[in-house]
C-alpha cells in the first residue's frame, strides 16, 4: 500500500513530467523536419553526379552536420543556453531545452533524410532530369515521394532519439519524463519511481515506433 | 537531318585513370528513321545514347537535335530541349510512389501544362499505349511489358520529335520484346517519331530498324543500311552479330555420312524468290539435298543461307555449283568430301 500510495501521490509530478516530454520533443521534431528535410535534401541533390551538383556547398554542409552531430548532447545544451536565451528569452525550463535539442535534431535528422534518398534508384532521377524537369519539380514529385518511407522511419528514429535526449534536459530545468526518473529514482534511491518512468518511457517508445512502422508501411507503394 | 553527332568523344575519369568511353564518333540519322546501334557491353553505346540528350556531358563535339546544338545550352535551355526528346530504359525507371497515371503526368507538368490537359493528354497516352485499364494503379503491380508501357507513354508525352531507347527491351521476355518493338514501330509509322536505340540483340535491329551502326571500343566501325549489313557485314565483329541471326551448326552425323559436296548458299533480295536451285536440277546432272536452311525477312526483303549437299558426277557439280555461285554472287564450298 505504501507503494501505491507513493505513485499516487507522485501522480501530479508524473503528469506534468510526461506532458514536457511530449512538449520538447513535439517542438524538436517539429523544427527538425522543417529545417533537416531540406538540409538533407541539399545534401544529396548537391553531391557529384546530381542535378544540382556544387562540391563546395556540399563540403560545408557536410562539415557543419558532422560538427554539430559530434558535440556531446549535455555539452550541446549548455553551449546553447545563450542562443536558447536570444531564442525563447529563458535559459530554463523545457522551451529553453527545446532549443539544444531541435539543434541536436537538425543534422541527426538530415542525415537520415540523405541516406533515404541515396537509396532512390539513380535511374529513377535520371529518367527525372531526361524528361526535362526542373530541380524543385524532381525533388517535389520525385525524391520526396519515392523517399517517403525512409523519411517516415527518419522521423521515427528521431522522436525516439530524441526522448532519449530530453532525459537530460533536466540539467536546465527542462524537465519531462526521464528528469522525473533522475532526479526521484536515481538521486534519491525511489525504486518505484525509476520503474514506473522507465515503464512510461518504454511504453511511449514502443508506441512511437509502432505508429512509425505503420504509417511507413502504408506509404511505401514498392 | 533529325540527329547530328559530330566527333562525339567521352572520357571518363576513373581512380585508375581515363577510361574512353565514347571515340570520336559522328553519325547522323534521317526524320523518322529507325536507327539502332549494336554492340556488346561496354562498347560505348550506352555512353553515346546517354550523350545524345546530355544525361552525360561529352567531353567534346557536337550534338545537333532538330537543328538545336545541344552542348552550346544553357540549363534552363537545355531543360526545354529535352521535353522535346524522349526516353525509354531498359529497367524502365518508374516513381514507385507514383500511379501510373501520375508518372505520365509528371512529364506533362515538367513541360508546364496546365492541369485540365494533363488529364486529357494522359488519358490519350494510356489509350496509345493500351494501358487505360491500369491509369490507377503502382508500378509494383505492373509486369515488365506494361511497365515499358508506362516509361513509353511518359516519353511520348509531350510529342517529342525524337524517341531514345536504352536497350529498351533487354528486361523483357521475347514475347513482349515482340510486342513492344510492334509498339515502337507503330509509333514511329504513325507520329513519325524518330528513334534511336541500342541494344545487344541483333534481333530488334532486325525487327524493326531502318538503318544501323556497330560498336566497338567506343567507335563506330561499320554503318549502314539494315538489309546490306546482314547481307554483307565486313567487320568480323558485325559478322559475328550477323551469325548470331543467320548461323546455324550441322550436326555432327550430317558431316560424316556426306557424299558430295557441302556449299552454303546466300540469296539475297529478288534472287531468294527466283527458282535458282530448281533451275539447277534441270539443267545439270546433280542431285541435291538441303540439309539446312533458313530466310529472314529484313525489311520486308528476303535473306536467305541453305547449306545443300550435290552429289553426282564431279564434272557436273562443278558446273552446277560454278552456275549457282554465278547467279547468287555469294556461295562456299564448306565441305568437300572428293
Amino acid at each position: 500500500m505504501m507503494l501505491l500510495d507513493n505513485l499516487i501521490s507522485m501522480l501530479p509530478e508524473l503528469n506534468k513530467a510526461f506532458f514536457e516530454t511530449i512538449y520538447m520533443v513535439g517542438i524538436s521534431i517539429l523544427v527538425a523536419i522543417i529545417v533537416g528535410l531540406p538540409t538533407g535534401i541539399l545534401l544529396f541533390v548537391t553531391d557529384k553526379g546530381l542535378f544540382l551538383e556544387n562540391q563546395t556547398f556540399k563540403n560545408i554542409a557536410g562539415f557543419i552536420v558532422n560538427m554539430i552531430r559530434s558535440v556531446p548532447f549535455i555539452i550541446l545544451l549548455i553551449a546553447l543556453l545563450p542562443l536558447a536565451n536570444l531564442i525563447a528569452g529563458t535559459t530554463i525550463g523545457p522551451t529553453a531545452a527545446s532549443v539544444s535539442l531541435s539543434v541536436a535534431a537538425i543534422p541527426f535528422f538530415a542525415r537520415i533524410v540523405e541516406q533515404s534518398f541515396r537509396e532512390i534508384d539513380k535511374g529513377v532521377i535520371e529518367a527525372a532530369v531526361a524528361t526535362g524537369a526542373t530541380p524543385w519539380m524532381i525533388i517535389k514529385d520525385v525524391l520526396i515521394p519515392e523517399a517517403k518511407p525512409g523519411i517516415v522511419q527518419g522521423v521515427t528514429i528521431t522522436i525516439i532519439s530524441l526522448v532519449a535526449y530530453s532525459a537530460m534536459a533536466g540539467i536546465v530545468g527542462g524537465g519531462g519524463v526521464g528528469d522525473l526518473a533522475i532526479r526521484f529514482g536515481y538521486y534519491r534511491y525511489d525504486n518505484t519511481i525509476m520503474v514506473t518512468t522507465v515503464i512510461i518511457l518504454i511504453c511511449l517508445v514502443q508506441l512511437i515506433q509502432f505508429g512509425g512502422d505503420r504509417i511507413a508501411r502504408v506509404v511505401d507503394k514498392r | 537531318m533529325m540527329i547530328e553527332v559530330k566527333n562525339l568523344v567521352k572520357i571518363y575519369e576513373t581512380k585508375k585513370g581515363t577510361v574512353t568511353g565514347v571515340d570520336h564518333v559522328s553519325l547522323k540519322v534521317e526524320k523518322g528513321e529507325i536507327y539502332g546501334i549494336v554492340g556488346y557491353s561496354g562498347a560505348g553505346k550506352s555512353s553515346l545514347i546517354r550523350c545524345l540528350n546530355l544525361l552525360e556531358k561529352p567531353t567534346s563535339g557536337e550534338i545537333h537535335i532538330d537543328g538545336v546544338e545541344l552542348t552550346s545550352l544553357s540549363k534552363t535551355e537545355l531543360r526545354k530541349a529535352r521535353l522535346k526528346i524522349g526516353m525509354i530504359f531498359q529497367h524502365f525507371h518508374l516513381v514507385s510512389a507514383k500511379t501510373v497515371s501520375e508518372n505520365i503526368a509528371f512529364a506533362l507538368k515538367a513541360a508546364g501544362l496546365p492541369k485540365a490537359k494533363i488529364h486529357d493528354r494522359v488519358t490519350e497516352l494510356l489509350d496509345m499505349v493500351g494501358l487505360s485499364d491500369k491509369k490507377d494503379v503502382y508500378p509494383a503491380q505492373l509486369s515488365g511489358g506494361q511497365k515499358q508501357r508506362v516509361g513509353i507513354a511518359r516519353a511520348l508525352a509531350n510529342n517529342p520529335s525524337v524517341l531514345l531507347c536504352d536497350e529498351a527491351t533487354s528486361a523483357l521476355d521475347p514475347s513482349t520484346t515482340k510486342s513492344i518493338l510492334s509498339l515502337l514501330k507503330k509509333i514511329n509509322s504513325e507520329l513519325g517519331i524518330t528513334i534511336v536505340l541500342i541494344t545487344h540483340e541483333m534481333e530488334v535491329v532486325k525487327t524493326i530498324c531502318d538503318r544501323m551502326a556497330v560498336m566497338q571500343d567506343g567507335k563506330i566501325i561499320e554503318e549502314g543500311n539494315v538489309y546490306e549489313v546482314f547481307a554483307n557485314p565486313k567487320q568480323q565483329l558485325t559478322r559475328d552479330f550477323v551469325n548470331s541471326i543467320l548461323q546455324f551448326e550441322l550436326p555432327e552425323r550430317l558431316l560424316e555420312e556426306r557424299q558430295g559436296k557441302l556449299i552454303k548458299i546466300y540469296f539475297q533480295g529478288e534472287i531468294a524468290e527466283q527458282g535458282v536451285i530448281s533451275d539447277v536440277f534441270q539443267t545439270f546432272k546433280v542431285r541435291g539435298n538441303i540439309l539446312h536452311g533458313k530466310i529472314e525477312y529484313i525489311q520486308d526483303i528476303p535473306l536467305g543461307i541453305f547449306i545443300m549437299e550435290v552429289t553426282g558426277e564431279q564434272v557436273e557439280i562443278d558446273r552446277a555449283i560454278a552456275y549457282i555461285a554465278a547467279r547468287t554472287k555469294n556461295l562456299e564450298v564448306i565441305d568437300d568430301a572428293a
